[in-house]
């Protein structure tokens, strides 16, 4: 066969997208070094790996507001208050930066990789009562 | 998925200072329930079943206490006046999840006050609507919407009865990690759920009326003949709002 097909194109160029993506997908790759959130300052680990974290809270995250909306267990371990609380840095006055402003944990990956996030429009951006 | 046990112990902690912030967000007065208090770790049956009498004759005029505690508690006071939004509108429909009514009944000229919210019905004409199944009846009896699947298309709000419901219809800027809200979602009282479900077993409107000194509202499980509001309930008497409609509400009113 002399001529590529163009769905072979376009996977090629789905692969090299992907593949770019996929491997700048850090807002800060120095968030902990340069953060002042709760997880930069005190470390710790996440309830899951990061690497795993980078690819899948969202799944995590999906299918606890179910178990915690729905029939009312709080004891998860995906839980989306858990992930502000640990991951809103401070600015200089010691105030807390909402995680969904530019550059911050969560905003700076989706705003890279152009997912919109949806979470923030009711759940709280900074760690409240 | 990764369940070794250095991220067990990760997941321990995570869960251990979720608990902790819980118990530091509850106000002077109520710290003794704070103590015992403890995230609900299985999913809640209809073992339980919530539910309020509110006494109208305890209930003073011009008393606002109730619906103070519901917008602090619920965050719902944070919410301001949308800049485009002019006074009356604002007024007319802005979240309210507890109102104070006044009724007179003109034949004998009897004023009745009393605060009316979700009353959290057995058989909900919100639920029965809804399109997408996002409002729902909870297996202890508290009626809620889900804010993940509902749409926004007011369908609850027509069919309540009671007014009971909310829409909001402008982007909410601060809310409470408690009780998330934002816009396009319905809302209403949940006889303060994340209360219930960290132990606590008093609605922030009971603990305010308390505290003014009237208490006319008493909240508990009716399903429990021991509890507080079984004991009123058996002993004075007491009407269902709108009884004609067969809706077995949770919320029961004396004194009208």
């Amino acid at each position: 066969m002399a001529k590529r097909s163009p769905a072979a194109g376009f996977w090629v160029v789905l692969a090299v997208v992907l593949a770019a993506t996929v491997g700048a997908a850090q807002a800060d790759p120095n968030w902990r070094e340069n953060g002042t959130s709760k997880a930069a300052v005190e470390g710790g680990q996440c309830v899951r790996e990061t690497s795993w974290m980078r690819r899948n809270h969202m799944a995590l995250i999906k299918h606890d507001r179910e178990l915690t909306v729905v029939e009312g267990v709080r004891t998860i371990d995906g839980s989306l208050a858990g992930c502000v609380a640990c991951h809103a840095n401070r600015d200089a006055s010691g105030g807390f930066i909402p995680v969904e402003a530019e550059d911050q944990f969560c905003a700076g990956c989706h705003e890279y990789t152009a997912t919109t996030l949806d979470c923030f429009q009711c759940h709280a951006t900074v760690p409240v009562k | 998925m990764n369940t070794d046990s250095k991220h067990e112990q990760g997941r321990r902690d995570f869960l251990k200072h979720g608990a902790a912030a819980a118990t530091v967000a509850v106000a002077p007065g109520v710290l003794l329930h704070a103590v015992n208090a403890k995230p609900r770790e299985e999913p809640v049956t209809d073992a339980v079943r919530w539910g309020m009498l509110v006494d109208t004759t305890k209930c003073a005029d011009g008393c606002n206490a109730c619906v103070e505690a519901c917008d602090q508690e619920n965050g719902i006071d944070m919410m301001l006046k949308p800049a485009s939004a002019d006074e009356a509108e604002w007024e007319r429909q802005k979240p309210r999840w507890i109102r104070k009514v006044k009724v007179k009944d003109n034949l004998t000229e009897k004023v009745t006050n009393l605060p009316l919210m979700c009353v959290h019905c057995e058989h909900p004409p919100c639920v029965d609507v809804c399109p997408t199944g996002a409002s729902f009846r909870r297996a202890d009896g508290i009626v809620m919407v889900n804010r993940h699947t509902c749409i926004g298309c007011r369908y609850c709000m027509m069919a309540c009865p009671y007014k009971a419901r909310s829409f909001i219809h402008e982007s909410v800027q601060y809310q409470l990690t408690a009780v998330p809200r934002g816009k396009g979602c319905v809302e209403s009282c949940t006889f303060c759920v994340h209360r219930l479900d960290r132990g606590q077993t008093t609605t922030a409107c009971q603990d305010a009326c308390s505290r003014e000194g009237h208490k006319a509202i008493v909240f508990g499980d009716l399903r429990d003949p021991q509890s507080e509001v079984s004991q009123v309930l058996k002993r004075y008497p007491s009407v269902a709002l709108r009884a004609d409609l067969k809706l077995n509400p949770g919320v029961r009113f004396a004194g009208i």
